[in-house]
């Protein structure tokens, strides 16, 4: 689903002194089908500027990364994705409604299509009722979910979520949990970064943890818990030097 | 093309849910009814008068909404964040820069023929005559001369940081173009080199707007341009816009968004 090969990207830095930041250091991923993927990491660990590269918004400065086979740059490899991003902007001048027609209409998903599936996600994310409604009237939990919706609207085979509860009440997080666990039960693959190791713990097949751009540990949730005789919170933690 | 088209129709959408363009058309109707129910002097020539002002107005207007929708475009799309759900779907950035430009520039178009068709039946109520073929062709040139306007502010929305250097840019590029780009060559003759040279070089290179000004037309009941002459200056601006949008994707495609 998600593999990355040597992955390096560099950004230059201007102020104070002009230099190279190194972000992502060789990293080698892979994320299979089916499975719920936790990306974990500190603030500033490259977990955004690994998702970045594999969404397109920024190009690796050396190594590869592939979805579903598709070399990363090419937009065909978008077609079966869905992608939450951490802060959700939408067109505020669009209904929910109207956004997730534009949306499936760049997906080419037929028109009796797009409408049977509208409804579907619209009653997934309990926003229904406000279907005709702008968009810049809705609250955050509201436009989190409007998130959810068009990364859904696709019915993605692959989910990449970036920190998908931040923000959110405890009854928010519950939902998005359990439209997790659903995904999965479906046989799709969902890749998320997450802050709620509780949560990652939970639901989560494997993990990743990075660290200053470098993948430091990668496995089982079960298997890391068993090999390192402690909790995620606890391994993660030691591998940041805590 | 179908991700062209449902691009711009966001951007036409954005457009009239913003209600900025409305203004504007407020603004020139009220102008325009208010000068046209003037009579002064018991003077029916003065209606040419008239309709120059009404004329420069709407063009004044139409290149407000030209520039000003174009400039913030894509930095509106990144500040809101927006751009990026949108290029995670399998859509190019080339598409997404032609979708932007073909948006702004049917919504221009829609704006043209409310302004014009306004126009045209508050200036057939004074003269009691209507020139249509006049009014297709000044109408139908100013289209294509915004299209130009706006290719080159999509270019400049991807130099410069901010919307409003980009629209200000563009404004005094335009204003310089159509007060002096007919009178370049006329000022380099007298010029000695390497002026004279530098700005022949200007002379050429810059897109000559003020071709498609046939204001005159309607103002003075002028017979029609030959349709070829049309064909020709629309293909010039064809050039032109193509140029200008080639150079904004070729520096959209590499640049990184965060």
């Amino acid at each position: 689903m998600i593999k990355t090969q040597n992955l390096r990207v560099e950004f230059n830095v201007r102020e104070p002194v002009k230099s190279v930041k190194v972000a992502v250091v060789g990293l080698n991923l892979h994320v299979q089908q089916g499975e719920v993927f936790g990306f974990l990491g500190p603030n500033g660990a490259g977990k955004t500027t690994t998702m970045n590269v594999l969404l397109g918004f920024n190009n690796a400065t050396s190594g590869d990364a592939w979805l579903f086979g598709e070399n990363v740059r090419d937009p065909i490899a978008r077609q079966r994705i869905g992608y939450l991003p951490e802060l959700t902007y939408y067109y505020k001048f669009l209904t929910v409604e109207e956004l997730l027609r534009f949306y499936a209409r760049i997906f080419k998903i037929p028109r009796a299509e797009t409408a049977r599936r509208i409804d579907a996600v619209l009653k997934l994310v309990e926003l229904e009722h406000a279907r005709k409604r702008l968009i810049k009237t809705y609250s955050k939990g509201m436009q989190q979910r409007v998130g959810l919706a068009q990364a859904l609207i696709n019915d993605p085979d692959l989910l990449i979520l970036d920190e998908p509860t931040s923000g959110l009440d405890p009854v928010g997080r519950m939902k998005v949990r359990q439209i997790i666990q659903r995904l999965r039960d479906e046989g799709k693959t969902v890749f998320f970064s997450s802050h709620e190791l509780g949560e990652v713990e939970t639901i989560c097949d494997r993990v990743a943890i990075m660290h200053q751009g470098e993948l430091k540990v990668e496995g089982r949730v079960s298997e890391l818990a068993q090999k390192h005789q402690c909790n995620l919170e606890q391994l993660f933690l030691k591998v940041i030097g805590y | 093309m179908n991700n062209i088209f449902a691009i711009a129709g966001i951007v036409i959408k954005e457009l009239y849910r913003r209600k900025d363009a409305y203004v504007l058309f407020i603004l020139t109707a009220l102008i325009c009814l208010v000068m046209g129910s003037v009579n002064i002097f018991n003077d029916d020539k003065i209606v040419r008068y008239l309709k120059e002002i009404c004329l420069l107005l709407i063009w004044l207007c139409s290149l407000v909404i030209a520039i000003a929708t174009t400039a913030r475009q894509i930095p509106m799309e990144r500040e809101n964040r927006t751009l990026f759900p949108l290029l995670a779907k399998p859509l190019t950035r080339t598409q997404l820069l032609l979708g932007k430009f073909v948006g702004c520039w049917i919504a221009c178009g829609l704006a043209l023929l409310c302004f014009y068709t306004f126009f045209g039946v508050l200036a057939a109520s004074r003269e009691h005559h209507w020139p249509l073929v006049n009014y297709l062709q000044a109408a139908g040139l100013h289209w294509v001369m915004l299209g130009v306007v706006i290719a080159f502010t999509l270019l400049g929305s991807l130099i410069f940081a901010a919307p409003s250097s980009n629209a200000t840019i563009g404004f005094v590029l335009v204003a310089f173009i159509l007060v002096l780009g007919r009178h370049l060559n006329k000022v380099a003759i007298h010029l000695p080199e390497p002026r004279r040279s530098l700005l022949y070089t200007l002379d050429y290179i810059i897109p000559h707007l003020e071709f498609f000004d046939v204001r005159d037309l309607i103002i003075h009941d002028w017979p029609p341009l030959a349709w070829r002459v049309c064909g020709l200056a629309t293909l010039y601006a064809t050039a032109y816009a193509g140029a200008f949008l080639l150079a904004a994707c070729l520096i959209f495609r590499r640049k990184a968004l965060n």
